[in-house]
């Protein structure tokens, strides 16, 4: 009986720890087949310990290439999409201009639209003008649907800024420019950093735009779709567990950069 | 700072200053440059796309602009499977997603105590590592003959699931089931995200008040947690179903031939068989029926300013 209590009070607590799981398992497979010795050509099947891969990443042809472009791309398309999407951002929320409803929809029709329907009709302009696909028209694309989601994040920061700041610097004798740079653009900074680090992470690991409009360029998602057809190398899953690792300390400095910061302040 | 931050508020100003000619146009040099690159290349591709459904022709004589509607009946007449696919395995993984998704939105927003951040952490992490190889680890984790199957099949799962039609036989992997399966999984996250902003910002009294007036606890979460949630739940759903009826990745490493959606049509029409017109009539009427869904269900559920 005690047991039954027990379980109802915190069957919520199960059934969320559980799902974590379930978004955790794949990574854990990935974390632990990078350190496998498949017999054929794909790496599906656990065979014997080895630190192969990890020793030798970069052993597979074109694998590297590949990444080298995706992170090339992805910084471009972090560094456009963040500059401009900046700019609508403050537009929006600092201005009354006309056309607001047909500019706020034409930001938030491609996050409402599916990517292949994007993809396919870029591709269609793409070839209608004749362009060579590549680098570049990638680059376009990922700029492209990057925008909308760096808007989002900005804004809802700068909405949230308190404007009597700003009133404040200028009455202290500071010009706009001088406003804008030591009091808008600090406080504005970490969603523009949301931002930029969601459109780094969404260029650097799309799969279907890029793969309508990239012509001969292989990306390192590309790379990942022809091995699944080809054969899987051991070391695509040394860079995904090593791009995870990446992430969450970097994730973990910035908590506990923030921690001490907040501790500072108080 | 602080001190600034605790001023009074400032009198109203007496009269707006008025704006110089200069300011005014700032707005519009703001948004140019990134408006301009929407239109050119997300709006223009739209029409260039509507153009390219109504043309006839082939790859050497080049295609034309003939209004040629039949295009869309025949892309319909051949592919409705597809689509119909698309809508139940896109419909299937959301409600999976929320139903999965709840309770751990919940746990991080009233449970999760000094965990919150660590599990908020966890959850966002996998985005990090390519879905590609964390959708093909699932391959690894369905294999036929493995524990996760073998486990199934003693529990009679699977009877119920072949019997159901989702999975055929001893595997898992190549059915319906192991698709939702990697949709589900896929798009999981960007369920919990706005779940989990809107039960945030539950004020936890209202909470203390429904037990006060005697609701048991599912009482509670029925008639004030969830209805709380609303904008959550219905922005979750969307920025799961648009994309999980529009993706042809699970389908392709985790299903077989009969488990294409009518992302894997598109796909194969533009990059394979290079039938333009057919390729740009689907996804014209995949858009189509994308928006008139996603504006009923808006309408329905009442949440209006998502954006």
């Amino acid at each position: 009986m005690a047991f039954v209590r027990w379980l109802k009070r915190h069957l919520v607590v199960i059934a969320g720890l559980l799902t974590l799981g379930y978004l955790l398992l794949p990574n854990v497979i990935v974390t632990v087949f990078s350190f496998n010795k498949p017999k054929g050509r794909f790496n599906y099947e656990w065979q014997q310990f080895s630190t192969d891969a990890w020793r030798d990443p970069c052993g597979v042809a074109d694998m590297c290439g590949s990444l080298s472009i995706s992170l090339q791309i992805a910084v471009w398309a972090t560094i456009g999409a963040t500059v401009l999407g900046t700019m609508i951002a403050f537009a929006l929320v600092r201005y009354r201009f006309r056309a607001r409803g047909a500019v706020n929809s034409l930001i938030f029709l491609p996050m409402a639209m599916p990517e292949v329907v994007m993809a396919a009709s870029l591709l269609t302009l793409f070839l209608n003008m004749g362009a060579q696909l590549g680098f570049w028209t990638i680059l376009i694309a990922h700029i492209m649907f990057c925008l909308s989601f760096v808007v989002t994040a900005v804004k809802a920061r700068v909405m949230s800024m308190d404007p009597r700041l700003e009133q404040a610097a200028q009455d202290l004798y500071a010009g706009p420019a001088q406003t804008f740079l030591r009091v808008t653009l600090p406080i504005a900074a970490p969603g523009i950093a949301a931002g930029a680090l969601l459109a780094f992470a969404l260029s650097f690991d799309d799969f279907i735009i890029t793969n309508f409009n990239a012509g001969s360029t292989v990306t390192f998602p590309m790379f990942v779709w022809g091995s699944a057809q080809r054969g899987t190398p051991v070391q695509i899953n040394v860079i995904g567990t090593a791009m995870f690792l990446v992430a969450v300390l970097f994730v973990l400095a910035g908590m506990v950069i923030g921690n001490r910061r907040n501790k500072q302040k108080a | 700072m602080a001190a600034v931050t605790e001023a009074p508020p400032l009198a109203p100003q007496p009269a707006e200053k008025p704006p110089r000619k200069r300011g005014r146009l700032v707005p519009y040099w703001l948004l140019l440059p990134g408006i301009l690159w929407l239109i050119v290349f997300f709006a223009l591709p739209m029409i260039y796309q509507a153009s390219t459904s109504v043309q006839t022709g082939s790859l050497e004589q080049g295609f034309k602009v003939t209004w040629h509607f039949q295009t869309y009946w025949d892309a319909l007449a051949d592919y409705w499977p597809q689509f119909l696919r698309s809508v139940l395995y896109a419909g299937a993984a959301t409600i999976l997603c929320l139903v999965l998704g709840y309770p751990l939105a919940y746990l991080i927003a009233f449970r999760a105590g000094r965990w919150r951040n660590l599990i908020m952490i966890l959850v966002i992490a996998p985005f990090f590592t390519s879905f590609l190889i964390r959708t093909l680890a699932w391959k690894t984790i369905l294999a036929d003959g493995g524990p996760v199957v073998g486990a199934l099949n003693s529990l009679h799962v699977l009877d119920v699931t072949n019997w159901l039609g989702f999975t055929s036989g001893d595997r898992v992997l190549a059915t319906p089931l192991a698709v939702v399966c990697g949709l589900t999984y896929n798009f999981l996250p960007f369920m919990i995200l706005p779940l989990y902003t809107s039960l945030e910002r539950i004020d936890g009294r209202l909470h203390e008040a429904a037990g006060d007036l005697y609701a048991a606890p599912f009482t509670t979460f029925r008639k004030v947690t969830f209805p709380l949630s609303m904008p959550g739940v219905v922005s979750g759903t969307l920025l799961t179903f648009i994309p999980a009826s529009g993706d042809y990745v699970n389908a392709d490493l985790l299903g077989s031939t009969d488990t294409r959606m009518v992302g894997n049509v598109i796909q194969t029409q533009f990059l394979r068989i290079l039938d333009y017109p057919t390729a740009a009539a689907l996804s014209f009427i995949l858009m189509a029926a994308i928006l008139i869904m996603v504006t009923l269900y808006i309408r329905k559920s009442g949440t209006e300013d998502l954006v």
